[in-house]
């Protein structure tokens, strides 16, 4: 290990991470926000969209990432949708994420039982109210632990990004290893670099999970 | 209306070749599961000892393979072994060494859940229904246990499927690899043939994996 060429390669590993970082954020909010949109659909079972969103989420289940980013990328410009590396990037991980969360948010909001609705709507609540105070809470403590693992999930997923050629964390070392075959340095910084992105959100999953555990005990 | 390159296919032996580059990633996926389903039940069995160093050996792999990115994975192995022990690796057999890692590490942890989702009262019960500790697990635990997995693992299938793509980025030619192979070759005639090409492919790959998710959601469902 030469600590020399890791101190030269660091600059570019970390713009790398930023990038990493930044269009994972990114895809996992708009992920997210799918989620939420397609998870009600399906509780309120609005008629023909609920039927639009479950063969969406079966599709987006059922293939990989790196097709459907090669897809977007290279596919859809060909009908006129030109898209850049970094807009493509976040649409395949909302598009692929936006479906492992509506099924995290729909056995949260599945787990919470009819007469709560029934019990708000006898207090005198409208149905805003009634999921907003009383079914929102609920559902998404028991979301959380699926969500936290599929923000996990998708942050890992990212490492597909250098198939559409952008400069995220595995593409930096590919080409490093490429140009000057440090291999042994660029992997460690790779695993390293992974692991400082990776790891805390890891462990505030287990920490949240062992929590909400707790809460759950005895019901 | 351009041609999007849905007669390419079919031109040929493109079909045949784009199948073939599919069953490149069936073939590997399904090793790679042959391989970690048995070597991740004594994986989970082991990880519901007692023993403190096993279990801080195992947690360490297991949560070393789990947050790492598979395609990290296949990097250290494929370039990895390389530079330190001189390996020369094909890519298809280190896509089945890092899936095989993965894959147990993942039924490991499959099966420890399900086995200490099983309620001591279980064992208590079989004990005093005057069972063996070995007839306790063969009528007992085992039937509970395997009700419980079995939908998981046929889900590691697809999981694992789906993930065999990454192996194009370690020069295995599979079916994406074979697909940009066709497209380049018919740049020419049918510029446009990168939409109707990777449709198709995308289509493949949906096929290959939704039975096997039906599937696994029919014995959820049955066996709740």
């Amino acid at each position: 290990m030469n600590f020399e060429v890791i101190r030269e390669y660091l600059p570019l590993y970390q713009e790398a991470a930023v990038l990493t970082v930044k269009l994972g954020v990114l895809g996992i909010i708009f992920a997210l926000l799918i989620g939420l949109a397609c998870a009600l659909v399906q509780y309120y079972k609005v008629p023909v969209i609920r039927r639009i969103v479950a063969a969406y989420i079966e599709i987006s289940r059922n293939t990989p990432l790196m097709i459907q980013l090669f897809f977007i990328y290279y596919g859809l410009p060909k009908i006129g949708i030109r898209t850049s590396p970094e807009v493509c990037g976040v649409a395949g991980l909302a598009f692929l994420g936006g479906s492992y969360m509506a099924e995290a948010f729909r056995s949260g909001l599945n787990s919470v039982e009819a007469i709560q609705t029934e019990s708000a709507f006898s207090l005198g609540m409208n149905r805003v109210q009634a999921f907003f105070y009383v079914i929102l809470p609920q559902a998404a403590a028991t979301s959380m632990p699926p969500v936290v693992a599929n923000v996990i999930f998708l942050l890992k997923e990212t490492s597909i990004f250098s198939a559409v050629s952008l400069m995220d964390l595995m593409f930096t070392a590919k080409d490093l290893m490429g140009i000057y075959h440090d291999t042994t340095e660029c992997l460690f910084l790779l695993v390293v670099f992974y692991l400082i992105i990776l790891l805390p959100v890891s462990i505030l999953g287990s920490l949240l999970e062992r929590r909400l555990r707790y809460a759950g005990f005895g019901a | 209306m351009p041609d999007l390159g849905l007669n390419i296919i079919f031109k040929g032996k493109n079909f045949a070749r784009l199948l073939g580059g599919l069953g490149v990633a069936l073939r590997i996926s399904l090793i790679a599961v042959a391989i970690s389903i048995p070597l991740g039940l004594i994986l989970g069995i082991l990880m519901t000892r007692k023993n403190p160093i096993l279990k801080a050996i195992l947690r360490l792999y297991l949560d070393f393979i789990r947050i790492m990115p598979q395609m990290v994975l296949l990097f250290l192995v494929f370039f990895g072994t390389t530079r330190s022990f001189g390996w020369n690796l094909s890519g298809e057999n280190a896509a089945i060494i890092v899936f095989s890692l993965w894959g147990t590490a993942e039924m490991g942890d499959l099966v420890r859940g399900a086995l200490i989702a099983i309620p001591r009262h279980q064992y208590e019960s079989a004990q005093s229904l005057g069972l063996s500790p070995a007839q306790t697990q063969i009528y007992i635990i085992i039937p509970q246990t395997v009700r419980r997995l079995l939908p998981l693992s046929i889900n590691l299938i697809t999981r694992m499927i789906k993930t065999t793509s990454l192996v194009l980025m370690i020069g295995v030619v599979e079916v994406i690899k074979v697909a940009q192979q066709i497209i380049e070759a018919n740049r020419m005639k049918t510029p446009n043939g990168a939409f109707g090409v990777y449709l198709f492919v995308f289509i493949l790959y949906f096929l290959a994996c939704w039975p096997i998710s039906m599937a696994a959601r029919y014995l959820e469902k049955k066996w709740r």
